[in-house]
């Protein structure tokens, strides 16, 4: 049972140029990412996130509004245009009462390749099992204020929409 | 059902039931999940095994992962790590799910949205 990676392999109707973009601007990648960075990413870069509440649905929004302009830590690794993009970060690190520099960080991977029809996106964050288990049980457990799966059902739901 | 990976993740998982093909392991399995994290005294008393072989055997089921122990005071206390592992699956899945939500909106910037 590998503990320690998550893997997801996207087809995307779109070319190569298009979903790089979308991975390595900065402000393209914190509109779909559902943060905010203030600098573009560098390769070696260390700078900061603010998560971003959608704004597209009130009841979502309230659900979020704890986590609004909570700052993380965001690493940019390493840059291989067209191709590759790397970052470390703590996942999900939005409890304000824990101080998370200590711990590791996950690794996430964008791999783009030419598919039929547009691009092949892998995305993949490992190095989950370096963290303290009881960090990841507190970390990820679903709470009120927290992303819920009723959260997930309704952005899935519109991302189908018109972006705002 | 028979491809590589399904093979490897048999493979993976065999030391697991070679761990689990012994009744006294098995026995202490079913324990530890019924009555939760205890002492090499507690999983001992009351029954015809002797100390020295559950040790053994909780040091066989250590090393295939099955369980794991932390030194509490004075004791040693012995508890199941499937339900960390299930723990850990979860946490997973929520993270896999919103990795899902995150690649639906970039799916939409990028086949449907502006430029």
């Amino acid at each position: 049972m590998n503990t320690d990676r998550i893997e997801k392999k996207v087809q995307l109707k779109a070319s190569r140029e298009r979903v790089w973009r979308a991975v390595s601007d900065s402000t393209q990648f914190g509109r779909w990412f559902g943060v905010r960075f203030e600098a573009p990413f560098e390769e070696g870069k260390a700078m900061s996130g603010k998560i971003v509440p959608t704004e597209v649905d009130p009841e979502v929004a309230a659900m979020q509004k704890p986590y609004e302009g909570t700052a993380f830590e965001w690493v940019v690794e390493r840059i291989e245009p067209m191709r590759r993009i790397a970052f470390r970060w703590h996942p999900f690190a939005v409890d304000k009462t824990v101080d998370y520099s200590a711990e590791p960080m996950t690794s996430v991977v964008f791999e783009l390749e030419d598919a039929p029809g547009g691009t092949l996106l892998t995305i993949t964050e490992s190095g989950f099992d370096s963290l303290p288990v009881a960090r990841r049980a507190q970390a990820f457990q679903a709470n009120d204020g927290g992303w819920t799966h009723q959260l997930r059902l309704v952005e899935k739901f519109l991302a189908l929409a018109p972006s705002h | 059902m028979s491809s590589p990976r399904s093979a490897a993740r048999l493979a993976e998982t065999a030391p697991l039931f070679a761990a689990l093909g012994d009744a006294t392991r098995l026995s202490l399995v079913a324990r530890l999940s019924r009555e939760g994290p205890q002492s090499i005294a507690r999983l001992t008393a009351g029954g015809e095994v002797t100390r020295q072989a559950i040790t053994k055997h909780l040091i066989a089921l250590e090393e295939a992962g099955l369980v794991s122990s932390d030194r509490s005071g004075r004791e040693r206390i012995w508890e199941l790590r499937t339900r960390r592992l299930t723990e850990i699956r979860r946490c997973l899945d929520q993270i896999s799910d919103q990795w899902d939500a995150a690649i639906g909106r970039l799916r939409d910037l990028v086949e449907n949205g502006d430029s």
